[in-house]
């Protein structure tokens, strides 16, 4: 670890400013300490954004749910407004990392987390991502737990959170604060893919804070769910993951939002899957049919051939747990 | 003398350092912290072939608080004299790199985030060279170890039933959750050290001849290991590395691997291919076998291990032919790693088992019982005890193993398929000379002491069990102590062979003691005993007493004190004799998965092991070391697998969340049954060794339930999940 300077930021201002002089926010470490222990990030100074009041999660005036992004990702999937209204977020949640991960790691600090490519993590190899123009080791390397969904060949790491596929399957909302502004940014813009500068991984300016993450109203009743498809049964990261969100009305899918994880370098939205289902009556077959367009334009690696069936069947799976139906 | 009556041995009790451990009061090797000590970071190669050009040390230097960085370059001088002369792996001895992560340096600096942040600022160039490391494209080296009986290929030939099957099991890591760590002290021309090991001697012996000291210069010291699996059978080069930084710098030196550095700075469970052909008749009783194994091993070391064994004495097979070649490779050198070579071996046997069953429609368990042997086919020596047969039989009814549709693929849980698998377990029961010293005090409390060590399995409180019963002592009257070079000498703590070694010894030394105390007192005319026969006494509760009148006697305290001892002391000690008997531990493994028809998870739902293991000390250890012989094997089946990049030899999940265990939610439902009894032929204390095979037999009783389940061979581990889909 290389040495640093620590500050605890007193309030919001004060950590804007510590910010806007190059500091790098720390809340729960869980992924920063990490990789700081391997010399992969090298920050000159934190800022210790944990005591900030950012830890609420309310409803917004539109009818919408507010999730501060220091709330723990182990509060948020207990949180009675989170599991009643999204069990697709709880879900998420509750299938990620350890428990005692979850009881450090916040909402915030889980949407920044760096990808878990083990060449980025490896100091000693090439990557793009962590020192630009290097090359990537993966792409000819072991790439089993890479993206087959929206890769480059600068970078193929997967996007590894499961919270932010289900955020991105509802349309989520990152609310930053700046020195200058404040801006809301569509989770779906907010965290970029690789293109031919992967080392750029979210719109997210020097300074800028992310305070909370908002998920806008969604027609009622929304049945929703998320799956994660894993070698162990815990404390694993996704092969393939669905979140799917279904509001029926008069026996149809009258809007469906369907989001994929472990596959892509971001989360990946599923439109092709979405706009099948519109109109439909749940059966076995409609979430069969509607599950085989998953992977349009896949370009699997070596080693993550597998995905691409994969990811079409835990579509087919989640969407039949969702929606039901013979 | 009769035999003592046993109180302790038998019972299933907590272990006796427990507390010590829940509470983080026992001291693991770098928990030593003598005064003064300093840190010292291993700086690994990032190539695996080639030569050091080149290392910077000067920014690392230039950190506040670092004293050294040791390397090549400043030509340690080292001895390498006695069991170290043949050892290619020189610390710092040349500018060579034999494979990737190979320390290259290391810094002392006096705080350890100081010599992690330095060691992290050297720089080192190389000039490298391609490493091979695919076992697939190498022919291979040295000369084969091969057997034979019979003709196995005519055999094959003139069979109604033939079978030919290639295995792959990937490399693995034993991934203790203690590190390995050695904290090192030069008191003038001694060195001690604290160290994590399995070979209290071994280490010391090493280091004494890597720094060319007489072995009584040197005192290792191992009171806790936390896991091992075989991983510090020996010492790797950290061990002479922290004991170098100590000399060069004349300060106590601790040092510890990180998780990483623990993939490549010790050894593995290497890669196997394995080839069998299997040849029965109609009804499988087998007619020959020709096993081809093909296995890692480094290019400066040959490691091999008993792979052959199981295909030599499991089955009644008339013609065997077996070849095993090591494939020297630009990679570290494997190691042992708990049922090394059996667990290998059986997994192929045993799938290769069920294959026939399949083939031949007979029911699994029925196919093992007709190719049961009567005597051990490779020696022809009688097995001291063999009780397979009880293992299925007691398996198959607590199991409810004939229950099963014997077809594939006919059972369902909704999208779930449920398979049932078994498979033999077989390890050979180790047992090497041994010492124990026992004193007992004229408080009535007793110390037994050996060099062995406890990674796990128990030995504190196995030894303190048997040591209280000889003696007549209860339990909290006994202090068992190991783990120190100047304790009598005790083999190296693996191969299943403690039970039977140090327990053997100190047996011994406690008979031998309370002997000694007997004959005192049936001469002491003071003493109650006084004229009794000395085989009629017996000691119990701290007191000497004539069988079956407990009131004719008198405690060890009374008659130390009264005779004016302080004490009495005994060295016991054990030797195994010529073997008129082959020694195997045995057992049956039951297992039902769960297998996702679409989305091709499998999931264990419940297994069960029955062993026959001869006389079980501490039922309750037993039982622990069973569940973690099946957690094992269960990472073997259908997790554990060491990634190389065969671009350049880097490990590439080397780490726990990217190289993955079983967590809780993986081993549901894990029962382990003993058979009951001893084996007298084995050892003087009747115990055969479990702790090896307890992990041998889990991973093919898994890939038969996943054939069972699914209907698909999968002759590749781990099974992972894009092989079923």
């Amino acid at each position: 670890m290389h040495p640093f300077a620590y500050l605890r930021a007193s309030g919001v201002e004060d950590a804007l400013d510590a910010g806007h002089r190059g500091g790098r926010y720390i809340a729960g470490g869980t992924t920063l300490v990490d990789l700081m222990r391997q010399t992969v990030e090298r920050p000159g100074a934190l800022v210790d954004i944990s005591g900030l009041p950012l830890r609420e999660v309310t409803g917004t005036s539109q009818g919408g749910l507010r999730i501060g992004a220091l709330v723990l990702m182990a509060e948020a999937a207990a949180h009675t407004a989170v599991r009643s209204a999204y069990p697709v977020i709880a879900q998420a949640l509750e299938q990620s990392a350890s428990p005692q991960l979850r009881n450090m790691a916040t909402v915030g600090g889980n949407i920044m987390q760096r990808p878990r490519c083990p060449y980025f993590r490896d100091v000693t190899a090439a990557c793009n991502r962590r020192e630009p123009g290097s090359g990537c080791s993966a792409r000819h390397g072991f790439n089993r737990s890479h993206a087959i969904l929206g890769a480059s060949d600068h970078c193929a790491a997967a996007h590894p959170s499961d919270l932010a596929v289900a955020l991105a399957a509802l349309d989520a909302v990152v609310c930053l604060a700046g020195p200058d502004e404040s801006r809301n940014v569509p989770l779906a813009d907010f965290l970029l893919r690789p293109g031919d500068t992967p080392h750029r991984e979210q719109d997210i300016r020097t300074g800028e804070l992310i305070t909370a993450v908002e998920i806008p109203a969604h027609p009622q009743p929304l049945k929703s769910g998320y799956l994660k498809v894993r070698d162990r049964q815990s404390y694993a990261f996704a092969l393939a993951s669905a979140a799917v969100a279904l509001h029926l009305r008069d026996g149809v899918v009258g809007q469906a939002r369907v989001a994929a994880g472990g596959v892509g370098t971001v989360p990946w939205r599923l439109p092709a899957v979405e706009r099948h289902l519109i109109g439909e009556r749940p059966s076995r077959r409609l979430w069969k049919e509607a599950a085989a367009r998953a992977a349009e334009g896949a370009r699997p690696l070596r080693h993550n051939r597998f995905k691409t069936e994969l990811l079409k069947r835990t579509v087919e799976r989640q969407l039949h747990t969702v929606g039901g139906g013979t | 003398m009769k035999p003592q009556p046993n109180a302790a041995v038998g019972a299933p009790l907590s272990r006796v350092e427990g507390r010590l451990k829940v509470t983080g009061r026992a001291r693991y090797a770098a928990d030593h912290q003598p005064e003064d000590a300093v840190h010292a970071v291993v700086v690994a190669g990032d190539v695996a072939l080639g030569r050091v050009t080149g290392i910077d040390t000067r920014a690392a230097l230039s950190q506040p608080g670092v004293l050294r960085v040791i390397s090549h370059l400043n030509e340690p001088d080292l001895a390498y004299g006695g069991v170290a002369r043949s050892e290619p792996e020189r610390v710092f001895q040349d500018d060579r790199i034999r494979s990737f992560g190979q320390p290259v340096a290391v810094v002392v600096a006096e705080t350890l985030e100081g010599a992690q942040h330095a060691a992290s600022l050297v720089k080192t160039h190389y000039d490298a060279q391609r490493p091979m490391t695919d076992l697939t494209y190498e022919p291979g080296g040295a000369e084969p170890e091969t057997y034979a009986r019979g003709d196995a290929e005519a055999a094959l030939r003139a069979s109604a039933v033939r079978l030919d099957m290639t295995y792959r099991l990937e490399r693995t890591h034993h991934n203790a959750m203690e590190p390995h760590a050695t904290v090192a002290l030069w008191d003038g021309g001694r060195l001690i050290v604290w160290d994590k090991t399995q070979a209290v001697l071994g280490t010391r012996n090493h280091l004494a001849d890597v720094f060319g000291l007489p072995r009584d210069s040197v005192r290792v010291i191992s009171p806790y290991v936390g896991g091992s699996f075989g991983s510090c059978l020996r010492s790797w080069q950290h061990v002479t590395l922290a004991a170098l930084a100590a000399r060069e710098t004349r300060r106590p030196v601790k040092l510890m691997l990180t998780r990483r550095q623990t993939y490549f700075g010790t050894g593995f469970r290497p890669r196997y291919d394995y080839t069998l052909r299997l040849g029965s008749d109609r009804r499988g009783r087998l007619t020959g076998a020709v096993h081809e194994v093909r296995g890692e091993t480094s290019r400066y070391q040959n490691f091999t291990e008993p792979v052959l064994v199981p295909g030599q004495m499991l089955y009644s097979v008339p013609h065997v032919e077996q070849t095993y070649r090591t494939v020297p490779l630009d990679i570290n050198t494997p190691t042992n790693m708990r049922g090394p070579g059996y667990a290998t071996g059986v997994h192929v046997l045993e799938c290769a088992m069920d294959e026939l069953a399949h083939e031949v429609g007979v029911d699994p368990i029925d196919l093992r019982l007709r190719n049961e042997p009567d005597e051990d086919p490779s020696s022809r020596l009688p097995f001291s005890t063999r009780r397979l047969r009880e293992c299925y039989r007691l398996g198959a009814e607590e199991f409810g193993w004939h229950r099963r549709n014997r077809e594939p693929r006919s059972t369902h849980d909704g999208d779930w398929l449920i398979g049932t698998g078994m498979a033999a377990a077989v390890h050979d029961s180790g047992r090497a000379p041994c010492r124990a010293r026992v004193r007992l005090d004229a408080d009535g409390t007793a110390l037994v002491e050996a060099s062995t060590s406890d990674m796990g399995p128990g030995t504190y409180t196995s030894q303190t069990q048997i040591a209280a019963d000889a003696l007549g002592l209860v339990m909290r009257n006994v202090a068992f102590r190991l783990g120190d070079s100047t304790m009598p000498p005790a083999p190296v703590h693996g191969g299943s062979a403690t039970m039977a070694s140090v327990g053997s010894a100190v047996q011994d030394g406690c008979d031998r003691l309370r002997r000694d105390a007997v004959e005192l007192a049936v001469a002491d005319k003071a003493s109650p005993l006084h004229g009794a026969d000395v085989n009629d006494v017996v000691a119990r509760g701290g007191r000497l007493h004539v069988r079956n009148v407990p009131a004719r006697g008198e405690s060890y305290g009374h008659l130390l004190t009264r005779n004016n001892l302080t004490h009495l002391e005994a060295v016991g000690s054990y030797a195994p004799g010529e073997s008129r008997h082959a020694r195997f531990a045995f057992g049956a493994v039951f297992a039902e998965v769960a297998v996702d028809r679409h989305l091709g998870l499998v999931r264990v739902r419940r297994m069960l092991g029955v062993y026959d293991v001869g006389r079980v000390i501490n039922p309750l250890l037993a039982e622990s070391q069973a569940v973690g012989g099946m957690v094992g094997g269960i990472g073997a089946a259908l997790l554990e697998h060491t990634v190389t990049d065969h671009r350049d030899g880097r490990v590439v999940n080397a780490d726990l969340a990217d190289y993955l265990l079983p967590v809780n939610a993986d081993v549901p439902d894990l029962r382990a049954v003993y058979l009951s009894g001893e084996d007298r032929d084995a050892d003087p204390i009747g115990a055969k060794g479990l702790g090896e095979v307890v992990l041998v037999g889990v991973a093919p009783a898994l890939a038969n339930a996943v054939f069972h389940a699914t209907g698909r061979r999968v002759r590749h581990l781990p099974i992972t999940l894009e092989t079923l889909l």
